[in-house]
Order: structure tokens, then sequence, then C-alpha cells
């Protein structure tokens, strides 16, 4: 009977503790009380070795890692990165929570978000392109495509291949008579916001239909000839397995995939390739009108760049980290601003190897202004 | 006193387990708390999805994920039947061990390995064959239309009961091995022959064990997430037509979940996670109700 007793005893004291649990951790949804700081990461004191816990985008992720060995190996050992590519969305809501202490995202805070953390910085730490990637069985050469046509295509009007309005760019190029099938991305992502926001920026008529955002739906008009796929991969494979399919994709995986792009107009009016200097002529064509790296972001957006070079659909993706660090203890706090002036600078030139576009130096120097204003 | 210790100890987990249930239906209602209050059963009803404009309606996954299990249940209810009372009644003993093997290995696919054979394999073949051969059906809306590039209800439904095929065979030829040989050897000595046997002694002994299997098997096309993502095309919009893309619920959940940073988008969200939670609870209650009511006509 005592055992027995013993373990009634025991099960109601462990109703009380889940009880109690589950009444603590229901936190209210919203901005955490900022008399709260979490201790952050693990940090042995044996040798002052640091941890960086960072969170957020999966498109820098490469990157990210990359910069983790090459960094801890720059330091000797002492400092290292922790990466968790989570997505944008989980990576905002751990660095406004401080869970971690560097955020990233591929798209700027929206004005909602930054009030939520405020006092988050912004620091472009590479640039992405997004490319147009099509399956024209039996065609040569390149595609060539125009915003308008472009916004069209997505919003259904133009349906099939041969549209005049296709071919009056394409001169010389057999188009057929087929209908175009379209893909995007099914999960909510920052590829989509790019795309989003170029297609806005060039076209009355999607601003006002659609507008800009990580997901969007489809037209009516489109039908069953949209399709949807989850992330770049499934975009990437449905376009290559799809006959007649257009589908936008980060730039990295139509090169890694072999999957012919279509060549864009730029405001210039110049149809170009992507590549690292067209890319790269879109953001400094950009710096002029870049807000300082404690302002909002919001706005921020060098789709349609000007210059004749520039490509037209990129952007920032981008490190979040706050500007007042007396939050954290002053060793980590030192490692993190070494590692950011490190990774804006130094770092980028792995980018290349890894298909990621290099800051121009006007971006960097903004972002060491930036990294300037940190308080320890 | 060992077996009380013990009999607590199983009673502790139980109960246990119970609380851990409690606790996650009540995050997932305090979590969508926000869309139940603002939009209540006009969620539910919403023929429209579109986060962009803060416009949240679950319509068109309840459809989607209705519509793929039940027809995948129909497809793997008469494949799976007929395998196991192959396997159970005709195949002679030599075969059955490496068959049931086969179907159990199936089984054990990851479902991301499924849907890659999906895209790789099964949608080319939907788009380029099977629609071709379903096009004198097309007056039907059943069939209605073309797909462009394949991804449709009809390659989920596929997928689907490819995958829960498996799941009824395994169970309904366990419950048909256990249909008692006295039974079957009078049926015999009556004069009746092998398909009367099965017709009218082993299904019917067997039938609440088959309805079991059933049900496992629809539970998990209910839920099935990668798999059905990788090929419904995942669509918005409603559409009669198996041929036009759809989308589901847990496909949605697995699309928006990591990067949905606004609050009424992520209790939206939630929302749907707590109706695909209640729409399986509510199928796996109707579909005991219905075992125990054979079982007592059995008895």
């Amino acid at each position: 009977m005592g055992i027995q007793k013993k373990f009634v005893i025991a099960a109601i004291l462990a109703l009380v503790i889940i009880a109690v649990a589950s009444l603590t951790l229901q936190r209210p949804i919203g901005p955490p009380q900022p008399t709260v700081t979490t201790q952050t990461g693990t940090e042995p004191t044996l040798g002052r070795r640091i941890v960086l816990l960072g969170a957020g985008a999966t498109f820098p992720y490469p990157l990210i890692a990359k910069w983790s060995q090459e960094y801890e190996a720059f330091t000797n050992g002492m400092v290292a990165i922790n990466y968790q590519s989570i997505g944008s969305g989980g990576g905002i809501k751990q660095i406004s929570e401080r869970t971690v202490d560097f955020g990233a995202s591929d798209a700027p805070l929206t004005p909602d978000e930054a009030k939520r953390a405020p006092g988050l910085l912004h620091l472009p730490e590479t640039i992405g392109a997004v490319v147009l990637a099509y399956n024209l069985p039996g065609i040569e050469g390149r595609l060539r495509l125009s915003g308008g046509v472009l916004a069209d295509i997505y919003l259904g009007k133009i349906a099939k291949w041969n549209d005049p309005r296709i071919a009056s760019i394409n001169e010389g190029m057999a188009l057929p008579d087929r209908e175009i099938v379209v893909v995007k991305r099914s999960d909510s992502s920052g590829t989509t916001f790019v795309f989003t926001d170029y297609l806005s920026a060039v076209s009355g008529d999607w601003m006002r239909g659609v507008g800009r955002g990580k997901v969007f739906n489809y037209p009516e008009a489109i039908g069953a000839r949209g399709v949807q796929a989850k992330g770049n991969e499934g975009v990437t494979a449905i376009v290559k397995q799809t006959p007649y399919s257009i589908g936008y994709v980060e730039l990295t995986y139509a090169l890694q995939n072999n999957i012919p792009y279509a060549l864009i107009k730029n405001k210039a009016g110049k149809f170009v390739h992507a590549n690292f200097d067209t890319i790269a002529s879109a953001a400094s064509a950009a710096v002029p009108k870049l807000p300082r790296g404690d302002e909002s972001w919001d706005k921020v957006s060098i789709v349609d760049a000007e210059g004749e070079e520039s490509y037209p659909i990129s952007s920032f993706t981008y490190l979040l980290v706050y500007k007042d660090l007396s939050y954290m203890d002053k060793d980590k706090a030192q490692a993190l601003v070494g590692f950011l002036r490190w990774a804006v600078t130094e770092g980028q030139k792995y980018c290349k190897d890894l298909y990621y576009v290099p800051l121009p130096p006007e971006v960097q120097r903004l972002n060491l202004e930036t990294i300037a204003m940190i308080r320890k | 006193m060992m077996r009380d210790k013990f009999g607590s100890l199983t009673l502790l987990f139980s109960i246990l387990f119970l609380i851990f249930s409690a606790i996650f239906i009540h995050e997932l209602f305090s979590a969508s708390s926000l869309t139940w209050g603002r939009l209540g059963v006009a969620f539910v009803l919403g023929q429209r999805w579109d986060p962009l404009n803060g416009v949240y309606g679950a319509l068109p996954f309840i459809y989607g994920t209705i519509v793929s299990s039940t027809f995948a249940l129909l497809a793997a209810a008469v494949l799976g039947i007929g395998v196991a009372v192959f396997l159970s009644e005709i195949s002679p003993r030599g075969l059955r061990e490496p068959l049931s093997a086969v179907v159990e290995l199936i089984a054990a696919i990851p479902s991301v390995i499924i849907g890659l054979w999906g895209i790789f394999v099964l949608v080319p073949f939907v788009r380029d064959y099977l629609q071709t051969l379903l096009a004198p059906l097309s007056f039907l809306p059943l069939f209605s239309g073309r797909s462009p590039s394949g991804l449709s209800m009809l390659a989920a439904i596929i997928v689907l009961s490819f995958m829960i095929t498996p799941i009824v065979v395994t169970v309904s030829k366990d419950c048909l091995l256990m249909v008692p040989r006295e039974l079957k050897e009078a049926a015999y000595g009556l004069g009746a022959r092998r398909y009367e046997v099965i017709r009218h002694v082993s299904i019917p002994y067997a039938k609440s064990g088959i309805i079991g299997g059933l049900i496992l098997g629809y539970g998990r096309a209910i839920g099935e997430t990668m798999a059905v993502t990788m090929v419904i095309g995942n669509s918005y919009a409603i559409s009669p037509s198996l041929l036009s893309p759809a989308h589901t619920m847990a496909s949605v959940l697995a699309n928006e979940f990591a990067e949905a940073t606004d609050i009424f988008y992520l209790s939206s969200l939630t929302a749907i996670a707590l109706l695909l939670i209640l729409i399986s609870l509510l199928i796996n209650l109707a579909g005991r109700s219905v075992v125990m009511k054979w079982q007592r006509s059995v008895r």
C-alpha cells in the first residue's frame, strides 16, 4: 500500500509540475518584456571560447556556414558561429525575443516587425538574384523577357509562348504554340518577395491586382496552368520536368542545375544576363538612396535599378543585430562585432565560389559605419 | 506489491499522455484564438486564402484534404483488400511471406522518397499518358480540363493510395488469417466454392478488422504532408476536376509556417492545424463506432 500511495503522490506532483510549467510557458504573443534578457549560447569559461548563435533565412546558409568555418580558423578556434537556417520569419522572431545573437532575413523588417524589436540594425550581407528559369524544348538561344511581359505572364494575360508580345522581343526564335505552365513557390519565401517586388515596380496592373509579399495568389486567369512547388529546389525540379514551363528561382539553383534562364530588360532598356557584375551593378546604383543602418529599411529595394549593366531582379539579404549589445556579456559583444566586421569585408571573398554576389565597396563602407554605431 | 508498483507506473504514463494531449490541444486553441475571434465559422467556410491581403479561408485546404484522402482510400480499399485476400486465402504458402515482406517494405519508404518518385515518374506519366487516357471522360466535371504540368489532385490521389495500400493489406491480411478454420471448412462442407467462402465467411468475419485497417490508412492519408505537397500543385483554388492542382491542410502548414511572421497569418495557420486534428479525430471516432456496431452484430 505504501508504495502505491507514493506513486499516487508522485503522479499528483507530476500533474502539478506540468500544470505550473504549462502556465508559465504561456507567453502572450507580442514583444518580450524588456526586462527579460535571456542568457544566450553556451559559454564555457575554459579559455573563453565564444559561441555566437544565429538563426534565420535559408538562402544565405551556405555562405554563413563557410564564414563560420573560416572565422573559427581565423580566430584560432576562439569564436565559433552556430547558425540555424530556420527561415526568415523564424530568424526575425528569434532575434526579437533575443534568443539568438544575430538574425538573418531575406526581406527588411516591416514597420510592424521593427516596432516589436526596437533597435535592430540592418546589415546587408550579400546579394541574391532571382532568375526566370524556363523549359522550351528544341529552342536555341536565350529567351528575352521584359518586366511588363513577365507580369502579364504571371497575371495570366499572356497564355501562350507564341504570344505576339513575347515574339516581338525574341525575333528569330521559333516560339511554340503551347500554353505556358507558370510555376511559383508554394511556401512563403524571400525569393517570392523579391520577385513580386520587381513586378510591382514595373507593372501597375501587378501592383494593383496582386502586390508584393512573401506569398501571393495566382489571379484566376491562370487556372490550371499555374502550379506551385515547395522551395527553390521544388521549382527547379518542376521547371526541369515540365516542357513549356517558366518559374522563378535563385540564380544559384539555375546555375547548379544547368537550366536556361531568361535575359531581363532593365530600366535602361537593355536585356541583361544575371551574373556577378550585373547584380553588383544594381546594388551600387542603389547605394545613394540607402538609409543608415539604424533607420527603417522597409522601403529599400534594388529591383529595377538604374544603370546600363544592372540586372533588375535582385535584393540584399540582411543580418540583423541590436544596436545596443549591453544585454550580452562584454566578451561576447566584442566577438560578435568582430565577426560582423570581418563578414562584411574580408568574408566577402568567399561569396563567388558559392555563387553569391559580393557586396560592392560602397555597401561594405555603409556596413562598417553601421557596425561602428553598435554599443557594447 | 511489485504488481501494484508496475500498475501505478503505467497509470502515471497514461495520465501523462492525456495531459500532454490536453496541453497540446489547448495550445493550438489559444494560439489560434485570434482567428476564431475575428472570423469564427467564416474561417472554415472561407473560399479564399490570400495572406498578402490578409484574407484567410480554410475551405480550399479542407476540400483538398478530404477529396484526396477519400479517393485514395477508395482505391486503396479495392486494391488492398484484393491483395489481402490473395495473400491470406489464395497464395501458396511459400509465396505469402516474401510478398507480405515486400508490401511491408513499401509502407516503410519515407514519404519524401515517394514524393520524389511522384515528381520524376508519376507526374510526367499523368501529364503525358494518363490524362489522354481519361480524355473520353472529360464530359464529367471530375475529369474536365487538362493539366499542362501533371501536378494535380489526381497525382496526389495516386501517391496517397500507393502509400496507404500497404497498411490496408497488412491489417486486413492478419484479420483474414484469424478466421477460424472450422468456419471455412464447414462452408466448404456445405458445397461452397472458394469465392463464396471468401465472400460470405472470411470477409464478414474479418470485417471489423478490415475497417480498422481502412481507418488507419485514412488517418495516414489525411495527415500525409511531404509526398502530397510535392505532387499536388499547391493551388488555393477549389476545382471540381481531379486534373487541377489543389492543396491540402497538411501541405499548407508545411509550406507556409516557417516564413509566416504576421500574427494573424500565424494564428490562421494554427487554426488549420487545429481543424486538421479535429477532422482526423472525427473520422477516427466515426470509424470506431462503425467497427463497434459490426462487432456487436457479429456476436
